[in-house]
């Protein structure tokens, strides 16, 4: 049986992807412990909060050394996702940087929070297997990773952002796949298959 | 497009929905994890679990059901009543909730909001607040809408919001239960007054309430609680009539 691994670092809602994973039959372990994690086969790195808290607290215990280096399929989610990037404009925060990527905030215009369910268009991953466009996602951030040659599905709300990302093995999304009903679990459930 | 939301909102006493809540189909409709998954499966967006239950000893059997309600059901919900203190919500978000809803305790000290906003980020705070219209001003109420503040709707909102809310979950007390509709004015001019979403509630009585509390109320989210317990409005159906009348919604 494969060895599922959650991350982790302190941050909110790590419960709810361990019991997304429940719910596909997955039993995942919680864990900081580097040995750990580096064996796994699949590393899902969670995360809401704040993006300087959340990188101090990756710090304190080495982790921001360690994920960069991981081989096997990641997948960050929302505030996860994020820190995978350069540079957050969330308290101007220095970020893995596995993504050459900037998280700026959304603009006034726009009500932030980004709080709801919000569609996925143009899916390009395995990921997205049997996802159709246009599909529902929940969102809640206030801050959004721009769109590069990185993205992998794109959702809008006042301007085009990406919804998802990846590079080698690296994956990342701004929604909560753990709270987007069956759709989002199948996403999840996506993911695990990845090779 | 960010569709519009609909919420119902259960109230647990005890760890058990309160109130006849009639379903078929279900085994057990005082279960408010049983409930919850209807919901759901019925297309709601998110949900509210409300715990009105008397005692602080009580209210200690909320972590454990709010950590069942998390392991079964897959879209958010906000946990709310008596909350009023950072542990508190550590505790809460920790057993699985996505959110809390603070009212009481932030109106005594509004530092608590921006406590825990720090803490754990303002996705997580929903500012709740119980008004009554009373002479042409809004005018916030504690203990469930009972008691007077000084405070003006607006004046608070704004204060919440500077302070790290995440969103408003507004009651107009003069509606509440009225099945009159939503205070749709003092919505519209909420929605003016801060940036952050607003959930309305207080008043739901049939769809075309639903239809006027985004279009004319601007609301971002619509809460209710007896017109789906008791089966008068199908959320289904709710969503297919909104969509007819080009709201977007899931």
């Amino acid at each position: 049986m494969e060895k599922i691994v959650i991350i982790d670092y302190g941050a909110g809602n790590t419960r709810s992807v361990q019991f997304a994973l429940e719910r596909l039959g997955v039993e995942a372990v919680l864990t900081n412990n580097h040995t750990q994690i580096e064996a796994a086969d699949k590393v899902i790195f969670p995360g809401v909060g704040q993006a300087q808290t959340a990188m101090l607290n990756l710090q304190s215990t080495g982790l921001d050394q360690l994920i960069p280096t991981l081989k096997q399929p990641v997948l960050g989610v929302c505030l996860g996702m994020q820190l995978l990037c350069d540079f957050s404009e969330e308290a101007n925060t220095d970020c893995l940087g596995i993504f050459p990527l900037q998280v700026k905030r959304f603009p006034k215009i726009m009500r932030v929070p980004h709080i709801g369910w919000n569609q996925i268009i143009t899916l390009e991953s395995p990921i997205f297997n049997e996802i159709p466009d246009k599909e529902y996602m929940y969102y809640v951030h206030s801050y959004f990773v721009e769109l590069s040659e990185y993205t992998i599905a794109t959702t809008n709300y006042g301007l085009s952002f990406s919804a998802a990302i990846q590079k080698d093995n690296f994956y990342g999304c701004q929604f909560h796949p753990e709270k987007s009903g069956s759709m989002g679990e199948r996403i999840l459930a996506n993911f695990l298959k990845i090779n | 497009m960010l569709a519009k939301r609909i919420i119902p909102c259960l109230d647990i006493k005890d760890g058990r929905t309160v109130k006849g809540i009639q379903f078929e189909n279900l085994r057990d409709a005082g279960d408010p994890v049983e409930l919850g998954r209807l919901y759901s499966e019925k297309g709601a967006d998110e949900l509210v679990f409300l715990d009105i239950s008397a005692t602080h000893e009580k209210r200690k059997t909320l972590v454990a059901l709010v950590e069942r309600i998390a392991q079964k059901i897959n879209i958010p919900f906000t946990v709310g009543g008596g909350i009023s203190s950072v542990d508190d919500v550590r505790a809460l978000l920790k057993a699985g909730a996505d959110k809390v809803s603070i009212n009481s305790a932030a109106v005594k000290n509004p530092q608590l909001i921006q406590d825990i906003a720090t803490q754990f980020g303002s996705q997580c705070v929903v500012l709740a607040v119980d008004a009554t219209c009373i002479d042409n001003e809004w005018i916030v109420h504690l203990v469930g809408g009972r008691v007077p503040t000084e405070l003006n709707l607006f004046e608070w909102a704004k204060q919440a919001e500077s302070l790290g809310a995440g969103e408003i979950l507004f009651t107009s007390m003069d509606g509440d239960g009225t099945k009159k509709g939503f205070a749709n004015e003092a919505l519209a001019q909420l929605s003016k007054t801060v940036n952050i979403p607003i959930i309305a509630s207080g008043g739901a009585g049939n769809i075309q309430h639903f239809k006027d509390v985004f279009t004319k109320g601007n609301a971002d989210a619509a809460l209710a609680a007896s017109v789906f317990h008791f089966g008068e409005i199908d959320i289904r159906n709710l969503k297919k009539e909104l969509t007819n009348s080009n709201i977007i919604v899931r």
